[in-house]
């Protein structure tokens, strides 16, 4: 009996280490990739890499702003691009869509997930870039935001689409019945009911994408351009703007990591530094909003 | 209906599962040398021996069973693996790892000692030579770097100053240099590529900063592909790399061919530079020793880069 | 999982209600169709990138394809086998890793987490650390994991480019899906079934390990399978830890190159535009197979909690 009680404790301990296995490579990992940049941060200087945009590792000129705006750039043409089509479909899915049509696209969208971001690049490669080539704009090579965008926008639909459909699916029925008992068409609950109760989890799922379409780093390399420059408009209209070609945070890590020696290399580490950041103010923003939502409908529901 | 179908799947599941096995018990039982590569592609750039697994710290290498660690540039590395390849059938007591890195990770991998030879395929530079001053630089070849357009291409030719123009973003137009009213599109290599130091020093000279607008590849591979698919695009290419996708330029009304290159005509050549850290001596000075050789330019010639003697 | 199992009771409830009331307005048509637009477009959009790859890829697919090793070389000559092979071993490796540390992870959080958090403040506090932590790696892309695997595994442990690098990197990588399908599967296990072996005089431990564990077994299936899904469709992490060694590696400490890595090569690196159309063809189907396993599976799964 005694033997079994010790066995019991034994395992006890064991599984709460592996609980807080994660604590310690969350630490890790920022603690390793911080060290690492610490050679840039100090020898270059912090203003010199954030709020630069040149970047020529041979005349020891590290900026990484360009790349910070064309993250930015990037995801926010994801998001113009994927959000409607993602909200749309979470809706359509949560509530509209025939049973039959939900047991079809929900493995669907899911599918659409599991999809290896290097087949979506190689798609992006070799059908979008010729296609955009079409479009008649002096300096237009195909390769480019516009390319990257939509090629982010199919990859972030499926995170949206699901977490936003959770959020509409844990809107509690009473209200609609609610609302529909009052004389409101389907589509006035939706979008005075449903929606607005759902605005918290909704918002995060758009800002999950978020997090998702800053860390994207393979389908990036192989359709953007990965030059080093402000995207800019290639002539007057502004729109071509999402013809210019750019670099993203991962990209410029990927590309050149396995060149880069010394300061180089710290620079590229200061750009996941960077990167990091940013990646968890965004989820973290995310995280606190889904907590919200389900606060909320759970408290109503109660 | 249900149970047909989920005995289905796992049928196929497991159908592929012995296909994968299969497959890798029959490549596993092959003999692995003959499996190495015949030009392989610069495996995109990829394991930097900064951190060689068969470390050996000194030049020094004991006769019986060794190991050498080959590292750098990844313009050399199948040239590098078709001189280990060779050299492993008469020395079968000597194993030599090739890996690429790039020419920087190959000049510093010599210098620390990280791995026995390091490949370089520019000049060492001077703040390099001052870092390491232990280091010893000796040319196995020598390759040109060719000026490449999309196989449309209206120009067949171009002055150093045109290039000079184009590669530094003054020149946008091909009407410009003769050919069709139509936009520029310059590809170039990273930053940190042996290829890109070596155009730049030869063509581009101190002041001429290439163009921010480039597209940048990562590999030669890939600045060929961008090319051959890109109308309008124009680029710098290793010899070694030209094929019917894409177009060889003259430059200053030289072809770039070999015959050119070898009879000091072409202006773009640069050498292919290996490091050691020190007098190689034992094994690592036979290997080297062998690259120098009638047999090892042989090699040269046949991976189309240009004897050093 | 819970969602799935309460919304048909909800669906009916209020589907009748819905029924009854037949105010159809023209703008709500003209919303419902743009709604419907919007769920067709995304299924056009998977069906157009998996028909142009399966497709496309699929004529460069055969048994030879599968079986011969990758020669190298500009034009990408050769098959795929080694990639398989080194794909296999690398999602063998990564799961024997991350399986046990994240199935544990789990059982801890839900099994003892609450009785802990109850006793003592900082255990509670602690919890929620991990929690958060979890959360946070879930959401960290996968260069940073590559990046870290580079900086410790790589560079500081002096593993080099090898399948121990990579798979300590991607076992980083799929440490949180394992954790949270894990503890989504405990939570469908009545509590009825650990008070029942609690009351016969079993251990905490016996009860988990003979009656809690084989109970949401499927669901922790379902968990290590995704994970199989995520590894084979990474990249960026292997591509900075695992090398690019065509060859199949002959030990632990050896790079390699997984099939996602090699379709990255050969768009990137040769002409063979076909062949990496056929290794994402390879991909895909892989991906679809996995998908279907996991989806037969969960619906096992439910069709067991209703019964039981």
């Amino acid at each position: 009996m005694s033997g079994r009680m010790i066995a019991d404790k034994t395992v006890k301990y064991v599984l709460f280490v592996n609980a807080i296995l994660s604590i310690v490579i969350v630490l890790a990992i920022a603690f390793f990739i911080f060290r690492e940049s610490i050679q840039a941060w100090t020898e270059i200087g912090f203003s010199d890499i954030v709020f630069k945009s040149v970047w020529r590792p041979g005349q020891d000129q590290y900026g990484i702003l360009a790349m910070i705006v064309g993250s930015v750039a990037v995801t926010f043409g994801a998001i113009v691009l994927g959000v409607p089509l993602a909200i749309g479909s979470a809706i359509f899915l949560g509530e509209i869509a025939p049973k039959g049509v939900q047991s079809l696209l929900r493995p669907a969208v899911q599918l659409l997930g599991g999809i290896p971001s290097v087949v979506y690049g190689l798609f992006g490669m070799v059908v979008l870039v010729p296609l955009l080539r079409r479009i008649n704009v002096p300096g237009n090579s195909g390769y480019g935001l516009l390319a990257a965008s939509i090629v982010l926008a199919v990859m972030i639909l499926p995170t949206i689409t699901s977490v936003a459909e959770d959020a509409i699916r844990a809107v509690p029925d009473s209200y609609r019945s609610g609302s529909l008992a009052l004389g409101a068409t389907r589509w006035q609950t939706i979008t005075q009911v449903v929606i607005p109760a759902g605005k918290s989890g909704i918002v995060a799922a758009i800002i999950l994408g978020v997090g998702r379409a800053l860390g994207e780093t393979m389908a990036m390399i192989m359709v953007i351009g990965n030059s080093v420059i402000f995207p800019q408009p290639l002539t007057a209209n502004p729109l071509t703007l999402f013809l210019s070609q750019a670099r993203t945070l991962t990209g410029n890590i990927a590309v050149e990591i396995s060149y880069a020696t010394g300061v180089h290399e710290s620079a590229l580490f200061a750009t996941g530094v960077v990167l990091f950041a940013l990646i968890i103010i965004v989820n973290v923003s995310a995280r606190w909003l889904i907590n919200r939502q389900s606060a909320i409908t759970t408290t109503r529901q109660g | 209906m249900q149970k047909i179908k989920r005995l289905l799947t796992f049928g196929f599941t497991l159908i592929m599962i012995l296909v994968v096995v299969a497959a890798c018990a029959q490549t596993a039982g092959e003999n692995p040398t003959s499996e190495i590569p015949t030009s392989e592609v610069p495996a995109g750039e990829m394991p930097t021996n900064e951190v060689p697994t068969n470390e050996v710290p000194t030049s020094e290498i004991p006769a019986e069973s060794t190991t050498i660690t080959m590292a750098g540039s990844t313009t050399i590395q199948p040239l590098a693996e078709k001189f280990a390849e060779a050299y492993m059938t008469d020395h079968t007591n000597v194993r030599i790892d090739v890996q690429g890195g790039g020419s920087s990770v190959g000049v510093k991998a010599a210098g620390e000692q990280t791995a026995n030879i390091g490949m370089a395929s520019r000049e060492v530079k001077e703040s390099e030579l001052t870092e390491f001053p232990g280091i010893n630089v000796f040319t196995v070849a020598r390759d040109g770097i060719a000026i490449i357009g999309d196989p449309n291409l209206s120009v067949d030719n171009l002055t150093i100053e045109q290039i000079k123009g184009i590669f530094g973003g003054t020149i946008t137009n091909w009407k410009e240099v003769g050919g069709e009213d139509a936009n520029i599109i310059v590809v170039s290599r990273e930053e940190g590529s042996g290829t890109r130091a070596a155009f730049e020093e030869m063509v581009l000279g101190e002041e001429v900063l290439i163009t921010e607008t480039a597209i940048l590849q990562p590999s030669n591979g890939s600045i060929r592909t961008t090319i051959s698919t890109t109308p309008n695009s124009i680029g710098y290419l290793s010899f070694g790399y030209l094929d019917d996708s894409i177009k060889p330029v003259s430059v200053e009304g030289v072809a770039p061919t070999e015959a050119n290159a070898s009879n000091g005509t072409y202006p773009i050549v640069r050498p292919l530079n290996l490091i050691t850290f020190g007098e190689p001596t034992g094994e690592l000075k036979a290997f080297v020793d062998y690259m120098l050789s009638e047999a090892g330019q042989a090699i040269v010639v046949a991976e189309g880069y240009l004897a050093v003697k | 999982m819970i969602n799935e199992n309460l919304e048909p009771m909800l669906h009916n409830n209020s589907a009748t209600l819905r029924s009854n009331l037949k105010v159809r307005s023209a703008s709500q048509n003209f919303w419902f169709s743009i709604m419907w637009l919007a769920g067709l477009i995304t299924l056009v959009v998977l069906l157009l990138v998996l028909g142009y790859v399966i497709v496309q890829g699929g004529k460069a697919v055969n048994w030879e394809f599968l079986t011969t090793a990758p020669r190298g070389g500009l034009s990408g000559e050769g098959g795929i086998s080694t990639t398989l092979g080194t794909t296999v071993y690398l999602v063998i490796i990564t799961l024997l890793i991350a399986t046990p540390l994240g199935v544990g992870a789990a059982i801890y959080l839900i099994e003892y987490a609450g009785e802990q958090g109850l006793t003592s403040p900082i255990m509670r506090v602690l919890i929620s650390i991990t929690n958060f932590a979890v959360e946070t790696l879930a959401g960290i892309p996968s260069i940073i994991f590559g990046l870290f695997g580079y900086a410790l595994f790589v560079s500081t442990l002096r593993f080099g480019w090898s399948l121990l690098s990579a798979s300590l990197a991607g076992a980083c990588l799929v440490l949180p899906t394992v954790i949270r399908t894990t503890e989504e599967a405990l939570l469908t296990v009545p509590d009825d079934y650990r008070r029942g072996s609690l009351a016969l005089g079993a251990t905490k431990w016996q009860t988990l390990y003979k009656v809690v564990l084989p109970a949401g077994l499927p669901g922790i299936i379902t968990g290590i399978i995704l994970s199989v899904g995520r590894i084979i469709s990474e990249t960026a992490v292997f591509f900075v830890t695992l090398g690019g060694s065509h060859r199949l590696p002959t030990s632990i400490m050896e790079g390699g190159r997984t099939l996602a890595l090699h379709l990255y090569y050969l768009a990137m690196d040769t002409n063979a535009f076909d062949k990496a159309m056929g290794t994402g063809a390879v991909l895909v189907i892989l991906i679809i197979l996995i998908n279907l396993t996991i989806n037969i599976i969960s619906s096992k799964l439910t069709a067991k909690v209703r019964g039981g």
